[in-house]
Order: C-alpha cells, then structure tokens, then sequence
C-alpha cells in the first residue's frame, strides 16, 4: 500500500517522463513524431506485401494470399514488445544511476516509466496493424478482443522477467549479456515466423512448453484463423507470469538497499 | 520541521572476492557469508535543530557525501538510523541527476516532479528558476551542451526555487565563478535565515565559517569533532597538515580555543606583540607600527626552517600572512638546542575589532609539506580607532580626497 502511496504522489514524475521519453526518441529528427507510423508501416509492408505477394511465401492450410503476412507480424510485432520491455528491464537501473545516486524517489517508478513508454510505442505499432486488417479485410470481428487479454498476459510475464533481470544484472552484469543471447534462441524456438506444424513432432512437444508459444500462437490464432485463443494454456502462462512477477518484486525488495550501494 | 537525528549510525559496503563468491552467497542455501564488510562510516551521532546551518568537513574519502546520502535517503545506513523531518532539497556532487538529452526547461520540470512539485508549482517557479541561473537562451538546449557551471546554476536555482526545509549541499558551489558562488550564498543565507536547516559539505574554510553555526569533522569514517566553525576548522587545519602524525591539542584560553599541531622538531617558545616603546600590547592604534617577536626553539635537528604568521579577524578570515620563505629570510642546517629569534615588524593598519595571529614552522612554503608546528590563536589584540577618521571595514587605506566643484554658470538673457 505503502508503495501504490508513493507511486501515485510521483505520478507527475512517471507521466512527465514518458512524455519525454517519447519526445527524446525523435528530437533532432526533421519529421518528428511522424516516424512512429513510419516505421511501424514500413514494416508491416515488408511483411505483407513483399513475402506475401513478391516472394509468393504461403501459410499450409490457410487459403489467403495475405495469411503469412499477418501471421509474420502478429507474432513479430508482438514478440518485438516483449523483448523491448526485457531488454530495457534488464538496464533499467543501471541506465538511471545518476538519478538514483543523486536524488531520493520511490525506484519502482523506473520499471513503471519504461513499461508505460514501452506500451505507448506498441499501442501506436497496433493500431497501425489494426488498421491494416481492418483496409484489407482482414480484420477477425469480435474475436479480435480477446488479444487484449492475451496481450494483458504477455505485459505480466515480461515485466515480472524484466524487473528479475534488471535487479540481478545490477549484481551480475553477465545478465544483460547472457540474456541478449537468450532472446535469439528463444525467438527461434517460438513459432513466429514459422508454423509449429513443420516441426518433427517430438520438438513440437517442447517447443510447446515454452510460455511464449502459447502466448504467440493466441495472437496467430486470432489474427489468422479468427479463433479465440486456447484459454486453459494461456491461464497456466498467466499463473507462470504472476509468480515472475511476485519473484521479482520480492528479488526487488530485498536487494533495493544493497542495489544502491551497487550502483 | 528541518530536524535531522542521526542515531549512530554506520554503513559498510559488501565486498566480495569474485563475482562468482556472491553468486554462491546467494544460491547456495545455508551458505556462510563471503563478504568483508568495509566500513566508511562509524557509529556517527548527532542532531541539528530546525535551522541551524552545520557544515560538515574532512578529508576525500572521510566519509562526508556517504553520510549525505544516507541523511538524503538515497542510501540506507547498514547500522542505526537516520530521521529526517520536512522536505529535503539535495544538490549532491554535480546537477541533480540530469539527463543530458533532453533540455534544461526538461530537466527542471522531471528535477522539480521528483521535488513533490506540480507541473502547475514548476510552471509558476519557472521564472524565477531561469532568471535566477542566467543561462539564458541555453534553458532551452539540451543539457549536454552545458557547461558544469551552467548544470550546477541550473541545479542550485531548482533545488532552492521553494525553499526546502532541509537543504543539503555537496561540494556543489565550488564549480560556479565568483559571481555565481557570491549569488549562491546569498540565496543559501537568505533561506537560512527563514528557517531552513542547512547541511553544507564544503573544503571552503571561508564559506563554511561564514555561513554555518557549527562544523562536523568527519575522519577515517568517525566523527572526530564537532563545535563552532573556528575551532573546528582549525583542527582540521592542523589534521590536513601531516597524516603520519602525531599530537594536536587545543586548549581553553580567556579568548577562546587554541589549536596546536605539529611534529615538533622546533617550536615557539615565546612570542610577543610589541609597540615602539617595547612595550607588551593588547590594544592597538589603527596605523600603529608593531613588532611582532617570536622565539623558536629547536629541539631535533631540521636542514631548512621556514616562519610565518598571520592575522585572522574574528570570523577567521585571514587579514594578512607573510612567512620567511616568500621573503627569502629562510633558515639551513640548524642545530638541536638552537633558539632563533624573529622580529617583524609592521604597521597595524586595520579596522576597529579583534584580532589574533597564527603561526607556522614548517620546511617550506606551505605548512603541508613538513609541520613543525602550528599554533592557532597565539596572540589576541584589540585595534581601536583613536587618530584616525571613523572609517568603515577591517584595513586602513588612508584614502586622500581631492573636490572640485563644477557650479553651472548662471546666463543671464536680456
């Protein structure tokens, strides 16, 4: 309670933060704020037009020319905010040093900062795709809904691993390094720009383990076949990212003290 | 409101021999500890009152900004507590945690948020904040194109827009120009004066003995001293002067407290402050000539012998210094046993008030080097002002004035 208290009292301070934050991404540049479609688009347009309709690539057993295309950005778009908010996560305290070793405020206001700017730059990046189904016919109806919870799942599993890392790698700074090789293989072994179908099936058991592919096979489900997701997997995921979560607050709460004299 | 406690405190930082020593702390279960504790902070105890200005004073490495720290909250003393009351505004080393990217307007905004302040509070603060920094167009400029200067103007004018009830100061002033630190202190007095309790780490003797009412030496991470600016100051003077020492002692005299320090291979044996008549004197004419004799004793042989003296008013400030090397009148090779005797004399041109005189035998120049001995306070005299016109301030310049008067020539128009 303590902690909802002081967060509240600095919500001028996160606000004002992720303000800036968004307006340092694009300060010096001529066209501004503009670049957050720009880059979106661009890349949804790789996606679609130019595998789907140059490189003539097909989804099996999904009759529609533009199917890989949204099955390669749901997941990659997707997949892209998740490793943003661990990959900040993990150098969050070490990024803000200076302010930490020089002012006292609540530290949880840092995580809260970097997931809320995380988000603002995802929420433009898909509404932009929501856009794009919606002009191409492509959107999934009321199915399209149910992304929200999955999304909710994939924003808890990534912060409670993104605040684990940040409060280890003050301590260990191999985190940062181990981890960025972490998030290549883990991308490769989720099935995001490939179905999981073409996997020998003793892998596809334990790809299938993985959190992650259950979270991008929701988005793929939604977005490709316009299925609700597999409710019972994405409730065992959530439950995985809860406890994340409550491991790394606790992690967080008995090493706030000592990060500092780290720092 | 403004009070600070801080109840023995202390505060060791863990060391481990490898990363891997805590990596197996840490997971491996009933694992014994791995670390040394090194301590920079021991069982420090004291108060200050709503309002009272208190210097904190020592060496790098003393132990100083640590305590800051813990006083600020930024960090948590390992032993003991710290308990602070009000709000506490805290210029630690240089800027206040800017970030460089984004602009000064930016950086006061997210500086004053992280004050308690309300854009709306920051908005109307704003400026007095610009007009008080003068860094003018720049406020705009992001902050990596600062000047430490500008940074520090940007971060004092934040931290002191509405006035905190604890101010904490690290070394911060010292970056400014003359004119800057000179507006600083104005301000730092002027919140002062309307209550704020003031914390000030600073290796300005002046500003210190100007603005605090008491001073805390802070040595090897212990609280060695503390007590009016003057003495204290003095003391670490003398500390400062040789660390492989030795003996310093301060005693109670009618005037006040006498500080002496040094290894003591010679020392005074005798000094007095003479009028022309030869006479021993404690109240002195403005523009009177003195002599000022001192006798030395030498006790281990030393191969160069340097004295010097100086005249401190009441806050401290030196009036006037002068020693035998920087008038080439250096002694070499001098012998156990051997007395020399020294007489300076000059004219006591000074204002009104109490004065004392400082001493120093040393090797060279600077009583840094080699400390025979320094002596605090050994002579107190009185100038008043008889002769002389009433004049204002502590030197007589003996001002001359020539008048002319030019009258408008009255034309008379027919």
């Amino acid at each position: 309670m303590a902690i909802a208290q002081a967060i509240w009292s600095y919500r001028g301070f996160i606000f004002g933060s992720v303000q800036r934050e968004f307006q340092a991404r694009y300060r010096n540049t001529l066209l501004g704020a503009v670049w957050t479609i720009i880059n979106p688009l661009a890349m949804i347009f790789i996606y679609t037009v130019i595998f789907s309709q140059i490189m003539k690539a097909r989804l099996p057993g999904v009759d529609s020319e533009l199917a890989y295309g949204i099955y390669l950005c749901s997941g990659i778009l997707t997949w892209s905010f998740f490793t943003e908010i661990v990959t900040r996560g993990q150098t969050v305290f070490l990024d803000n040093a200076s302010l930490l070793k020089k002012l006292s405020f609540p530290r949880v206001c840092l995580p809260i900062v970097l997931v809320m700017s995380s988000s603002l730059n995802f929420l433009i990046v898909f509404s932009l795709f929501t856009l794009f189904l919606v002009v191409s016919g492509n959107f999934p109806g009321w199915v399209f809904f149910s992304s929200i919870i999955v999304l909710f799942v994939q924003l808890t599993f990534a912060i409670g691993l993104g605040i684990t890392l940040g409060v280890l790698n003050v301590f260990f700074r191999d985190i940062a390094q181990f981890f960025g090789i972490v998030l290549q293989f883990w991308f490769w072994f989720t099935p995001i720009v490939y179905p999981i179908s073409i996997l020998p099936s003793s892998i596809q058991r334990v790809v299938e383990m993985n959190p992650m592919t259950v979270i991008m096979s929701g988005y793929q489900n939604i977005f490709v076949l316009h299925q609700i997701p597999d409710w019972w997997s994405l409730g065992k995921v959530f439950v995985i990212a809860i406890l994340l979560c409550g491991w790394g607050i606790l992690l967080f709460r008995r090493r706030a003290d000592e990060m500092m004299d780290e720092l | 409101m403004g009070k600070i406690s801080v109840n023995g405190v202390g505060k060791a930082y863990r060391q481990y021999s490898s990363p891997w020593a805590r990596l197996a702390e840490w997971i491996v279960p009933g694992s014994k500890q791995r670390h040394n504790l090194i301590w920079v902070l021991k069982e420090i105890e004291f108060q200050v009152n709503a309002g009272e200005a208190v210097g904190i004073a020592g060496m790098n490495g003393a132990g100083k900004s640590t305590l800051l720290k813990m006083i600020t909250g930024i960090t948590q003393p390992t032993q003991g507590s710290v308990e602070v009351q009000g709000s506490v505004a805290a210029l630690l080393e240089l800027g206040m945690g800017f970030h460089p990217d984004f602009t000064g307007r930016q950086n006061v905004i997210m500086a004053g948020q992280l004050l308690g302040l309300t854009v709306d509070e920051i908005d109307t603060l704003m400026p007095d904040i610009e007009s008080f920094a003068e860094i003018g167009a720049y406020i705009d400029q992001p902050v990596r194109t600062y000047s430490s200067g500008m940074i520090m103007r940007l971060a004092f004018s934040v931290a002191t827009a509405r006035r905190p009830d604890i101010l904490v100061i690290d070394e911060a002033l010292s970056v400014g120009d003359a004119y800057f630190q000179h507006k600083s202190f104005e301000r730092i007095r002027q919140i002062s004066k309307e209550g704020t309790t003031l914390l000030i780490v600073s290796h300005d003797r002046n500003a210190i003995q100007t603005i605090c009412d008491r001073v805390i030496l802070l040595d090897g991470g212990e609280l060695v001293k503390q007590g009016p600016p003057e003495d204290v100051m003095d003391y670490y003077n003398a500390l400062m002067a040789d660390r492989e020492y030795q003996r310093i002692r301060q005693e109670k005299t009618a005037q006040g407290v006498r500080t002496i320090s040094g290894s003591g291979e010679v020392s005074i044996s005798g000094v007095r402050l003479l009028n022309m008549k030869g006479e021993v004197v404690e109240l002195v004419e403005t523009g009177e000539e003195l002599v000022l004799e001192v006798k030395a004793t030498v006790n281990e042989p030393v191969s160069r012998l340097v004295l010097g003296f100086m005249i401190k008013d009441r806050f401290g400030q030196p009036m006037y210094g002068i020693n035998t090397h920087r008038v080439r009148e250096e002694l070499t090779d001098l012998t156990k046993g051997e007395e020399v005797e020294y007489r300076f004399s000059f004219d006591a041109n000074l204002g009104k008030g109490n004065y004392s005189i400082a001493f120093s035998l040393s090797q060279a120049d600077s009583h840094l080097d080699k400390n025979y001995e320094w002596r605090d306070r050994a002579v107190i005299f009185h100038v008043v002002n008889c002769s002389k016109e009433d004049f204002v301030g502590c030197v007589w310049l003996n001002a001359k004035v020539g008048i002319v008067r030019h009258r408008l020539q009255q034309v008379v128009c027919e």
